[in-house]
């Protein structure tokens, strides 16, 4: 063959061409075969619990060492290693709050056993920790049954921080209903709510951050309430005032255009 | 490479391949080395083996570790991977990264033979292969190993997530064993399966990056295997036994006096069955002297 090859063409040219394709294809599908495959793992992270301290979730997946050593330090011993096979990516630790709640160590030995860092030793207050956020179902809540159960509100460790209870009217009776509200800017997510919940299947229980809250934006102006900031989450972008007008008292601007001539 | 291989000299009568209990003693003393590196990791967590009051003996796995509450150990090539995701570790993960590095530094491909417990899967698969005379259906490539050692690194940058770590088989063993059971043990008998009926010391031996690793800063271990050229009849029992066959290449250890490459995981297959001992471990300062002293005994048993 290499005889009747164009002039000029050398036949082992074209042989380290032809292998040098075939070695690059079979590394293109493997190492695509391989992403996926850490994609499709990583994919079930938004549901994890992880333990307080945790870096976002990314940043997570790419930190934690997967040695454990928080587990073996954990007191109560509430966190497991997710194995291959699981329903979380694999080999990181989580906790169940229904069979086991984070008891919330004020010293925080699992942050300080992570060598790596993906508990982060910036968190120095375990009240400070966000592991996740209760959240109440009421069709199924006891309190909003109208029976006194408060169990969660009792037994929560931040209790008129984390979870109040609210009064709520009663349709008929002139007695009130006292129904648990919890407020995400002190809940932890520990869990011994969820634990204590003497429901079958709790009706309160801890969910990511990212699965259950919203986020009003920052076009809202809630012109009422004249002793908060502007919004909950507003911060201004980069090299702005916060207030469009910088004449405009930043308590309340929601009001203000009708003293300002503006209509 | 079954029984039925032709020697190059046949082991002679007066030089018969050592055989009982003591010939054993390396598979013996590693098998202890693996079990009893698990039991630590283990009996920490469960049964609360500690140094003193609320100082674990080992807690961890092989990933990272910390030894009796004061001594980090990190493995290096997971450190790394997560170093190439763009996380900065944290101190205490760096001095492990530094003590193990150290340790394999020095007493080279060891991790393998000697601690991984993915090894006595994969031996048993080999004794088993032997055993039922299992032919080769293919051949890959031993270095087929280090180019999956550079995709781990590669798919870890596109990724962002520690490539290997998260399919490791090593891992899974490691921890499904201390940490409670899940699908590892799949991973682990496709392993078996692999090594025992499609590629001798497959795993091991050609694809698994962690050994490649191990293969690379092995290069400068000093414990090393001797080579006594002068003894040797080049009987090539050594060869039988040995996981990474190449490394004994009898050329490069004529020209070097000991085993070079940092494939071998020092895992003393060969030494205790050499007919002659001419294969023995010695520490790699020393190798030259005592190479010298050899020489000069045959030359004088020459010249009577």
């Amino acid at each position: 063959m290499s005889d009747q090859g164009p002039v000029g063409l050398n036949p082992k040219r074209r042989d380290f061409l032809v292998k040098l394709a075939q070695g690059a294809a079979l590394a293109g599908t493997g190492g695509l075969l391989w992403d996926y495959i850490l994609h499709n793992e990583a994919r079930a992270a938004p549901y994890a619990l992880r333990p307080p301290g945790a870096l976002d979730e990314n940043d997570f997946n790419a930190a934690c060492i997967k040695c454990g050593q928080c587990v073996v330090d954990c007191p109560p011993l509430i966190l497991k290693l997710q194995p291959a096979g699981g329903n979380l990516p694999i080999g990181m630790p989580y906790f169940e709050p229904r069979t086991g709640p984070c008891i919330m160590c004020p010293d925080i030995p699992c942050m300080k056993a992570c060598p790596t860092g993906a508990l982060s030793p910036s968190l120095k207050k375990i009240e400070d920790a966000r592991m996740g956020l209760a959240v109440i179902d009421i069709e199924n809540c006891l309190s909003w049954k109208g029976l006194r159960c408060e169990i969660c509100h009792r037994e929560c460790p931040i209790k008129g921080k984390a979870i109040t209870l609210e009064t709520h009217p009663r349709q008929i009776s002139k007695h009130a209903m006292f129904v648990p509200l919890v407020h995400s800017d002190a809940c932890t997510g520990c869990g011994i709510c969820e634990k204590a919940c003497p429901t079958t299947v709790a009706a309160i229980r801890i969910l990511p951050h990212k699965l259950v809250q919203g986020k009003i934006g920052e076009h809202y102006r809630l012109g009422w309430t004249f002793d908060t900031e502007v919004t909950q989450d507003f911060k201004a972008p980069e090299g702005q005032s916060a207030a469009p007008d910088a004449a405009v008292p930043k308590t309340a601007p929601g009001v203000d255009y009708l003293n300002q001539g503006g209509l | 490479m079954s029984d039925t291989t032709v020697r190059t000299a046949p082991a002679s009568e007066e030089h018969p391949v050592p055989t009982g209990p003591w010939v054993w003693r390396y598979i013996i003393l590693r098998r202890i080395s693996q079990v009893g590196i698990l039991l630590m990791f283990f009996g920490t967590l469960h049964w609360g083996w500690d140094v003193s009051k609320d100082v674990g003996l080992l807690t961890g796995n092989l990933s990272a570790s910390t030894f009796i509450g004061l001594i980090p150990l990190t493995d290096p090539f997971a450190a790394l991977q997560i170093f190439l995701t763009g996380h900065v570790l944290a101190q205490e993960s760096l001095i492990g990264v530094a003590v193990v590095l150290g340790f394999y530094l020095i007493f080279g491909r060891v991790f393998c033979s000697w601690v991984c417990p993915v090894n006595m899967v994969t031996d048993a698969a080999g004794w088993l292969r032997n055993k039922l005379g299992i032919l080769a259906i293919f051949h890959l490539p031993r270095g087929l190993r280090y180019f999956i050692l550079v995709a781990t690194l590669v798919i870890t940058v596109i990724s962002g997530v520690a490539a290997f770590e998260w399919v490791s088989p090593v891992g899974m063993m490691h921890r499904e064993i201390i940490f409670g059971l899940g699908l590892g043990f799949t991973a682990l008998l496709a392993i078996f399966l692999f090594d025992l009926l499609i590629l001798k010391h497959g795993w091991c031996g050609h694809l698994c990056p962690l050994g490649a690793f191990y293969s690379l800063l092995g290069r400068t271990a000093q414990l090393r295997v001797r080579f006594d050229k002068n003894t040797c009849t080049h009987c090539g029992e050594c060869a039988k036994v040995c996981p990474e066959p190449q490394v004994l290449n009898l050329k490069k250890l004529e020209e070097r006096g000991y085993v070079y490459s940092g494939e071998c995981s020092n895992c003393g297959r060969c030494t205790p069955i050499c007919p002659e001992g001419s294969l023995m471990f010695d520490l790699k300062p020393l190798i030259r002297g005592h190479n010298a002293q050899a020489d000069a005994i045959a030359v004088q048993r020459r010249t009577k």
